[in-house]
């Protein structure tokens, strides 16, 4: 059973693997093995695609680029496994990757599944890379083997909060109430206790807090309550097709605060949104994962993307980042040793520059990347642009949005 | 009950022993515990609807509340594991309880009780995704305390062995119950409600007694897997999925029989990991060949036959 | 907290509109209930496939949504008829929960056929008159929703008229009652049966091109509607079409309403309190006959 299903996995990179093989007269490198797990199927399938499309263009990138040189150029070959969407469906694929011998896993995308799917790495030393899952607990357990590259939810929501409060004193602080619509899952209700807390604090007014399930069949009365409000921001956090219908709807009923500030939003830094929806999707602003525009990589990425009829979003260039991660780990520990690949994941420093999210200087604390920040977005002439902060902007932020 | 009707029970737990001791692959460990977890929410499923008749799709309900009873008394109140799980289970049966008694009494039967249970498990989930105690959106981790003392396990094969103790437990649970007494009205309220009152039989009484020991059960399964995978939000306690699981595998299995949920979990999550290894570029592909087994288990239920035969068998030497 | 009248007012009707579509959806499953006496497990899926098939109808023959109903709803009368007569019916044979697995068999296999397809993306078409609305007074009105309502109304009379006035009508509601005295008079039950998932299948269609045109499509846009459409099968009795529309609008309200007071993620309780508090009070739901 095992050695079909190895057969059925080298398939899937036998291409870029013999593609990095050295041209050399010696024996072939033996190839890296690296898992990926991300839920390709159930309810996650969308988010699971494109981070399976990120991990697989960053191992075709190193691979292309001589694969592991401190291992005499072993190419890396994924082991993939769907996580179904669920934390069972992870753990098991944990097992089945241990089972195949590989050096360590990225991927999990939602936060249940990265939880249990780490934790059941734990047990082998087996390094486990998040690529989304913002949960806190994540890196919160003493785990040895857990990173997270990108930021978790509470360095998130502070930021959001930060950079709102930042944007809106720029301007001349003409926003002073918000309604804040969030799903009603782990980041939604966690980002809404928070902005309830802190934004009083900084001088807004909050007028009501909508909480909405995913999936929603409709969101009239939500439109509805936010036209009786009449706030000047709303700051919606909510997965994709829940801002489709809000938008709609708030576009339906001309409703046009003077911001609309999304956090962590599934639609709002998302090109699909913003070509299907261009009048609803203009000026919207997101505080969200994003690639940092200022490197080459990201518009390359973007077009390899593109050229696939697929669309850009931050699961793609995440999950790039994260197995650069691992790619430029494995050269500083120089073996093919899980405890070694550890340390050096810990020992991860600002010279880490294969990534292309805008963070700070890389530091691992706990597992956690402290450089980890979501940057600002907004929708504009049809193309998403980085607002916030100043050194990772490639525009100005058009606010408040007038008309 | 005699000895010899327990053996193949007895016969199952050795085996199961047997696997622990002796199979060292942890991905094959990994699939028998959460299968067998199943089948122990579906041994629960069982009784009240393979023996009872009375279809539940919201069994659900008892599996959370055994799940989050239990891993609430850990986190929030520091009590020890196993008194823990055991009241985990006793809020379990009494949920059940509470719920038989609105809804059976009301007289709802088929269908509609079928999804007032639906209805019961959704309200769950909603509340359990809300409130503070229960961790809200965020969920609720249990803290990793490696230990026999603290019914964590740092090898697969001792969570295997709790957990084909648990099923062993719950099919003589199963095994009394059908020659008991109990289990005979049980079975003729299912066949003929109106004949078996008629007979004398307390309707009520026996379906509160069933669908408390059916929330047992599948409380027990739902603490189990709290311990296991140490997380749990109330999608993974309270969704439609570990209804659906817990009723398919006894279906398929054969309801109304002791090892029905069993051989269904095992065909089930059989199935599915099997078509897993299908998988290939386009996601998906896997899983419409797992729909068609599906159908094609129902239309030739080959895996009935070891049952009819040894039935047969049974009914040769019947006294 | 209370809400002014006017916010009150139209909270309703936006309740009675999205209700309207729940109810078209509701009608083909309480059919299907009514009549076959199995809980189908293959409503949500079989709302994605209408939707992808309207989606596809627009995209790639340039029908609108509304054009498409027609054709549309005779194709998945035909789809639904074969599936009942070829699939479900032979895969059960007759056996109450064999049909349920054989449900869940056939949902499973769409899901993740539109999702080997299409792709997991969400996806939407651009109308033109999509984003209009109607306003009355201080209320405004989604156009395509008060389309879906006309025509979920008009669907309603065309079924009452279809079972109470035509030979096929009294069939279905001869095999309904007394299965095996329908077979004895001489009723083809099977074709029955498979004209009245027909029949099912065609609702969902009309009301996938109903949906379309405000909503999205995706490998699991019928699943957020099952729940919500058994729920009022129940409620409105089953087998009832009048239960199935009156419950859908009533069901809209209800939402609508406990969304108002209570936002809308814990307002989800109201649908389901008030269905538990319906059973346990008029076991037969509002318009049902006996359980």
């Amino acid at each position: 059973m095992s050695s079909l299903s190895l057969s059925r996995r080298q398939a899937l990179l036998a291409a870029p693997a013999m593609l990095a093989a050295p041209a050399i007269a010696q024996a072939q490198p033996r190839a890296v093995k690296l898992g990926i797990i991300q839920p390709v199927t159930g309810a996650l399938a969308q988010d699971g695609e494109y981070g399976r499309l990120g991990a697989e263009l960053a191992i075709a990138d190193i691979n292309a680029g001589g694969g592991i040189k401190a291992l005499g150029g072993a190419p890396i070959e994924m082991v993939f496994g769907d996580a179904r969407s669920t934390p069972d469906g992870g753990v098991a694929e944990v097992e089945k990757m241990q089972a195949e011998g590989v050096l360590a896993i990225v991927g999990g995308f939602a936060s249940p599944i990265c939880l249990a799917a780490s934790q059941a790495a734990s047990r082998y030393d087996l390094p486990y890379i998040v690529d989304v899952g913002v949960s806190d607990q994540i890196v919160s357990r003493g785990l040895a083997n857990t990173f997270r590259f990108g930021p978790g939810f509470g360095t998130v929501t502070a930021t959001a909060l930060d950079n709102l409060v930042a944007i809106n004193d720029a301007a001349g602080k003409p926003a002073r109430s918000a309604v804040i619509v969030h799903e009603d899952g782990l980041f939604g209700s966690g980002m809404a206790r928070l902005l309830n807390a802190e934004l009083p604090k900084r001088g807004f007014q909050v007028l009501e807090t909508i909480a909405h399930p995913t999936p929603s069949r409709d969101m009239s009365n939500v439109a509805l309550r936010i036209r009786a409000l009449n706030p000047d921001l709303i700051i919606p956090s909510s997965y994709y097709a829940e801002f489709v219908l809000l938008s709609q709807t708030l576009q339906q009923r001309r409703i046009r605060p003077k911001g609309i500030y999304c956090i962590l939003n599934g639609a709002a830094s998302n090109f699909r949104f913003v070509r299907e929806f261009p009048e609803a999707a203009n000026l919207v602003m997101d505080c969200n994962h994003w690639a940092d525009p200022r490197k080459p990589k990201t518009a390359e990425l973007r077009r390899r993307v593109e050229a696939q009829n697929r669309f850009w979003l931050y699961n793609v260039p995440l999950n790039y980042s994260a197995v650069m991660l691992f790619a430029d780990a494995l050269e500083r520990a120089g073996r093919a040793d899980r405890g070694a690949l550890i340390q050096a994941l810990a020992a991860t420093g600002p010279a880490f520059d294969r990534h292309i999210m805008p963070y700070g200087p890389t530091q691992f604390v706990n597992g956690q990347n402290q450089g980890g920040k979501p940057v600002n977005t907004q929708v504009q002439n049809g193309d998403i642009k980085v607002i916030f902060p100043r050194d990772f902007a490639d525009a100005q932020p058009i606010y408040p949005v007038t008309g | 009950m005699t000895i010899r009707e327990t053996l193949p029970i007895l016969g199952f737990l050795v085996a199961a022993v047997l696997v622990s001791l002796f199979v060292t692959s942890n991905v094959v460990l990994n699939f028998l515990v959460f299968t067998l977890i199943l089948a122990i929410a579906a041994q629960g499923w069982n009784l009240l609807g393979g023996y009872g008749g009375q279809y539940s799709f919201g069994h659900a309900a008892f599996f959370g509340m055994g799940a989050y009873v239990s891993a609430i008394l850990q986190q929030r109140f520091g009590v020890n594991a196993y008194p823990a799980v055991a009241f985990g289970i006793a809020a379990a049966a009494l949920l059940g309880y509470a719920i038989g008694a609105m809804v059976f009494r009301a007289g709802l039967r088929g269908s509609y009780f079928a999804l007032v249970t639906l209805a019961f498990a959704e309200v769950l989930r909603i509340l359990a995704n809300a409130t503070e105690i229960t961790g809200g959106a965020a969920g609720l981790l249990i803290s990793l305390n490696l230990g026999a003392g603290n019914l964590q396990f740092a090898n697969r094969s001792s969570f295997l062995i709790l957990a084909a103790v648990l099923l062993a437990i719950a099919m003589l649970i199963t095994l009394a119950l059908e020659k008991s007494r109990t289990g005979a009205q049980l079975v003729a309220v299912r066949e003929n409600e109106a004949a078996a009152a008629a007979l004398g039989v307390d309707i009520l009484a026996v379906k509160l007694r069933a669908i408390s020991l059916s929330a047992a059960l599948t409380g027990a399964a739902g603490a189990l897997y709290a311990q296991y995978f140490l997380y749990i939000d109330s999608n993974i306690a309270f969704g439609t999925w570990i209804s659906v699981e817990a009723l398919l595998a006894p279906i398929i299995g054969g309801a109304g029989t002791v090892f029905g949920p069993l051989i269904g979990a095992l065909i089930l999550q059989g199935l599915s990991e099997g078509t897993k290894m299908l998988i290939g570029r386009i996601p998906g592909i896997d899983l419409i060949i797992f729909g068609v087994l599906l159908i094609l288990v129902v239309r030739f239920p080959l895996h009935r036959i070891p049952g009819l035969i040894a039935a047969r068998w049974r009914g040769k030497g019947a006294p | 907290m209370g809400y002014p009248p006017e916010i009150l007012l139209e909270a309703v009707a936006n309740g009675l509109l999205i209700g309207a579509v729940y109810g078209l959806v509701a009608l083909g499953l309480t059919l299907v209930y009514g009549v076959l006496h199995i809980i189908n497990f293959a409503h949500g899926a079989l709302l994605t496939l209408a939707m992808y098939a309207a989606f596809v109808a627009h995209g790639a023959f340039g029908l609108d949504p509304y054009a498409a109903m027609i054709p549309l709803a005779g194709l998945f009368f035909v789809l639904g008829y074969l599936v009942q007569r070829l699939v479900i019916g032979p895969a059960s044979r007759g056996d109450d929960s064999n049909m349920l697995l054989v449900t869940l068999g056939l949902s499973i296999i769409i899901e993740n056929a539109m999702l080997a397809i299409f792709r997991s993306d969400t996806m939407t078409i651009r109308l033109p008159y999509a984003m209009s609305m109607v306003e009355l007074g201080d209320v405004l009105l989604s156009v395509p929703r008060l389309i879906g309502f006309g025509v979920t109304l008009l669907m309603a009379l065309l079924l009452f008229v279809l079972m109470t006035r035509t030979d096929t009508g009294r069939a279905i509601r001869a095999v309904a009652k007394e299965r095996t005295g329908a077979a004895l008079v001489g009723i083809d039950v099977a074709h029955i049966y498979a004209v009245t998932f027909g029949i099912g299948t065609a609702c969902l269609a009309i009301a996938a091109c109903l949906l379309l045109p405000s909503f999205y499509v995706s490998p699991r846009v019928g699943n957020a509607f099952v729940l919500v459409a058994f729920t009022i099968v129940v409620l409105g009795g089953m087998g009832s079409v009048t239960g199935a529309l009156l419950g859908g609008l009533f069901i809209g309200v209800v939402e609508s309403l406990s969304g108002l007071y209570f936002g809308d993620s814990l307002g989800q309780i109201g649908i389901f309190l008030i269905f538990i508090l319906v059973l346990l009070l008029r076991p037969t739901g509002l318009f049902g006959a006996r359980a």
